[in-house]
């Protein structure tokens, strides 16, 4: 490490900030705006670069990583094209959440302006899907860009944070100053809740018949699992998750009911309707989870805790807000629980009354293979125990309903933004930042084409992430709703005649390559990948082409509203 | 109802644009949008005037918070507090007409600050409501051209 007090160019100083803020891995892509900085990198040994194959990969990777460890992703891109390239992974790390420092190149600061050769304005296009940007104008004010950047990102409720760095910043000259402490006026978290609020939260828990815990990814973000299973199961309470809020509380438990909303379980969205406390965690109302959002949860006393005030009665007016922490906010509420309590039995069976009435399922013939099957098989040959990233589409909701997340930091999977393309690279990064627990991606034939070329990334690095390819043949999630709501007209989503061999692709790629068509050469692939660890495995699993996801709730209906199969989309519940 | 909005925000360079961004993509309506250096050089004051039911509004505040560049966010509306505003207006000037004009004027304590054969340029300093009243009353004589600030606003002082 060099002391501050040294005189470094902007491409040293770079590295020595990294190296502060104790980054490990950065995500990046070469141009002419950072030959500097590659220049430098050449002989830094101690922090790992990841040559990746485009540079949305890079920002996905990173958001993998930094959702599998809780560190930061770090992304270094050049400028112009290299720079625009990251806008969809900002994006959908801003939209989840994901603590992200991203380094753009950017042309000289005289050339700015000029339409100068490789020029984007990115700190203007990424002003609104950051949670904030600089430009760094002078190589002086480059350490604290560096020092507000990481703590930007990470604070609070963490999000991407973009630095802009033009080529002459980073080739001239000044004396480092580490920055140990940073002060931002304007931007002062609220992380512990208002006591008063939550003792009254606690007195309301305990007088409550009916209460159901609505969690969601702040939980994972604030590791609040521990505070979470306690106060589930030291007052009885029943916990329903979003996507993003699945592992916070474990598959295997009997409170554990799965995740609520448009594909959620039908037991959750009765639950939500007829509890008489709901208390939601770190989620923020999002309408793939209310659907309808006047008739949620109407007859619920609603507390919400979020570390965001903007989340707070954005989208359902709730009755007890408290902003802050959801790890302190647990902790503070569990501390805050008087020893008498109403008795929850009643609302435990009638919970299991619905989930009796209409589980989860699918059914198995010997010559054909589901989806589900296969996401089955995988949760109980790892247990439960995987890092699971996924992309978008019907894969993703069979993920969230079959297979039993264990653990906090088990799903990484685009949520908010819905990006297709996500899950390869995003296993990647997991990949890079957890070792002791299989990486496994399942993705649709859809979105595997749109980031394949990260495949070479896999392989280079011999990374062991089992790629679980789910060929339908269709662009499955768009296929539902063209069947179910379009008449049946199958416009540009099938994709039978246009698919690759993609066996052949992934060994092109220098990947094991295998194939499964049925029940038992699935549950035998997957054993197969499970053990393989040289480098990447791929499966390519030919499930049937037409499976629905139920149940489901149309858009714009009540979470009351549920389709439960397709014979009669009509009947709701 | 119309709220005005105080806002002290970082004086750098994109912050207006921010903040300008978060209304358009969060679909708030922007009435005016005013802003200015502040006794301490590294401080801007913004004064925002925008439309919204309490659940909007209280949303624009929180959302106005969350800035990174923001340092304070004040809703003047229901407190005591001045606002005002500049109107610039080019008149036809008709020789005929040109008494009234004046008389209109000197009641709107209005300024001329630029008179040719047939035009005259004023200047009127007050509230939104004032600035209203007064266009409507010049408008018989034809207006050519006008400029407004949009409104800037304080806090009353104390004591
Ligand atoms: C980048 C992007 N483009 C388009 C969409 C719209 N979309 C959502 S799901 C889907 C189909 C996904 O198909 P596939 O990847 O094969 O997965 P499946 O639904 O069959 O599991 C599409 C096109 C999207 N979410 N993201």
């Amino acid at each position: 490490m060099h002391k501050s007090g040294q005189t470094m160019n902007g491409s040293e100083i770079f590295f020595e900030c990294l190296r502060r803020e104790k980054v490990d891995y950065i995500f990046g892509y070469p141009g002419g705006a950072l030959l500097k900085v590659y220049e430098t990198l050449y002989d830094v040994k101690d922090i790992k670069h990841i040559l990746v194959r485009h540079e949305q990969g890079a920002t996905h990777m990173a958001e993998g990583y930094a959702r599998a460890t809780g560190k930061p992703g770090v992304v270094l891109v050049t400028s112009g094209p290299g720079a625009t390239n990251t806008v969809t992974g900002i994006s959908n790390a801003y939209m989840d959440s994901s603590p992200m420092v991203v380094f753009t190149g950017q042309v000289p600061s005289t050339l700015i302006g000029n339409d100068a050769f490789q020029e984007a304005d990115i700190v203007g296009i990424t002003r609104p899907i950051t949670k904030h940007n600089f430009l760094v104008k002078d190589v002086k004010d480059m350490a604290l860009t560096i020092r507000k950047a990481f703590y930007l990102a990470t604070q609070g409720r963490p999000g991407p944070v973009l630095v802009d760095l033009p080529k002459d910043v980073l080739n001239s000259e000044c004396v480092f100053n580490w920055p140990e402490n940073v002060e931002i006026r304007g931007f002062k978290p609220t992380i512990k809740g208002h006591e008063n609020q939550i003792r009254k939260a606690a007195k309301i828990i305990a007088r409550a018949k009916r209460p159901l815990l609505y969690i969601g990814g702040g939980v994972v973000a604030a590791e609040a699992a521990e505070e979470l299973g306690k106060l589930a199961t030291s007052q009885d309470i029943p916990v329903t998750m979003t996507l993003q809020g699945l592992g916070a509380f474990p598959g295997g438990s009997p409170l554990n009911m799965g995740m609520l909303g448009m594909h959620g379980t039908y037991w959750a969205n009765q639950a939500i309707n007829d509890c008489d406390v709901l208390i939601a965690v770190g989620a923020r109302f999002d309408d793939r989870v209310t659907g309808k959002v006047d008739t949620f949860a109407t007859h619920a006393f609603k507390i919400h805790n979020d570390i965001d005030p903007t989340n707070i009665d954005k989208n359902v007016k709730v009755d007890l807000p408290v902003v802050g922490d959801s790890k302190h906010f647990l902790r503070t509420l569990l501390e805050s629980l008087p020893k008498a309590r109403e008795d929850r039995s009643p609302w435990l069976r009638q919970i299991e009354t619905w989930r009796e009435q209409c589980p989860l399922g699918y059914s198995i013939d010997e010559k054909s293979l589901k989806t589900e099957f296969v996401i089955d098989e995988v949760s109980k040959q790892t247990a439960g125990n995987a890092v699971v990233t996924t992309d978008v589409g019907q894969h993703q909701m069979w993920t969230a309903q079959y297979y039993k997340f264990e653990k906090p930091r088990s799903i990484i999977t685009s949520g908010g933004l819905g990006t297709m393309g996500y899950g390869l690279p995003a296993a990647i990064g997991a990949a890079f930042g957890v070792q002791d627990r299989p990486v496994v991606l399942f993705c649709g034939d859809g979105g595997f084409m749109m980031n394949v070329q990260e495949l070479v990334t896999a392989v280079h690095y011999k990374l062991p992430v089992k790629i679980f390819l789910i060929n339908n043949n269709f662009l499955g999630m768009v296929r539902q709703w063209q069947e179910l709501f379009h008449q049946e007209k199958y416009s540009f989503t099938d994709l039978q005649n246009s698919n690759p061999d993609f066996i052949r692709v992934a060994e092109a790629f220098g990947c094991k390559a295998m194939r499964a068509a049925n029940p038992a050469e699935a549950k035998q692939a997957i054993d197969e990948a499970l053990a393989y660890n040289e480098g990447p495995v791929f499966v390519e699993f030919q499930v049937v082409k037409k499976d629905m996801v139920f149940p489901m709730v149309p858009a714009g209906a009540s979470i009351s509203e549920m389709l439960l199969d397709r014979l009669n989309p009509k009947t709701m519940v | 109802m119309k709220h005005t909005i105080s806002v002290l925000v970082e004086n750098k360079f994109g912050t207006l644009n921010r903040v300008a961004a978060m209304f358009s993509a969060r679909g708030f309506n922007l009435e005016s949008i005013s802003i200015g250096e502040t006794e301490d050089k590294e401080i801007s004051r913004m004064t925002i005037v925008t439309r919204g039911d309490d659940m909007i509004i209280s949303q624009i505040l929180k959302q106005l918070n969350r800035l990174i560049d923001t340092i304070k966010v004040n809703d003047l509306t229901h407190k005591p507090h001045i606002a005002r505003e500049l109107l610039l207006m080019t008149l036809k000037l008709d020789k005929s007409q040109q008494r009234e004009i004046f008389e209109l004027i000197n009641v709107f304590k209005g300024k001329v600050v630029d008179i040719k054969q047939k035009s005259i340029t004023i200047e009127v300093i007050g509230s939104p409501d004032k600035i209203n009243t007064a266009i409507d009353l010049f408008r018989p004589f034809g207006i050519k051209e006008i400029a407004r600030s949009g409104t800037v606003a304080l806090n009353r002082g104390e004591g």
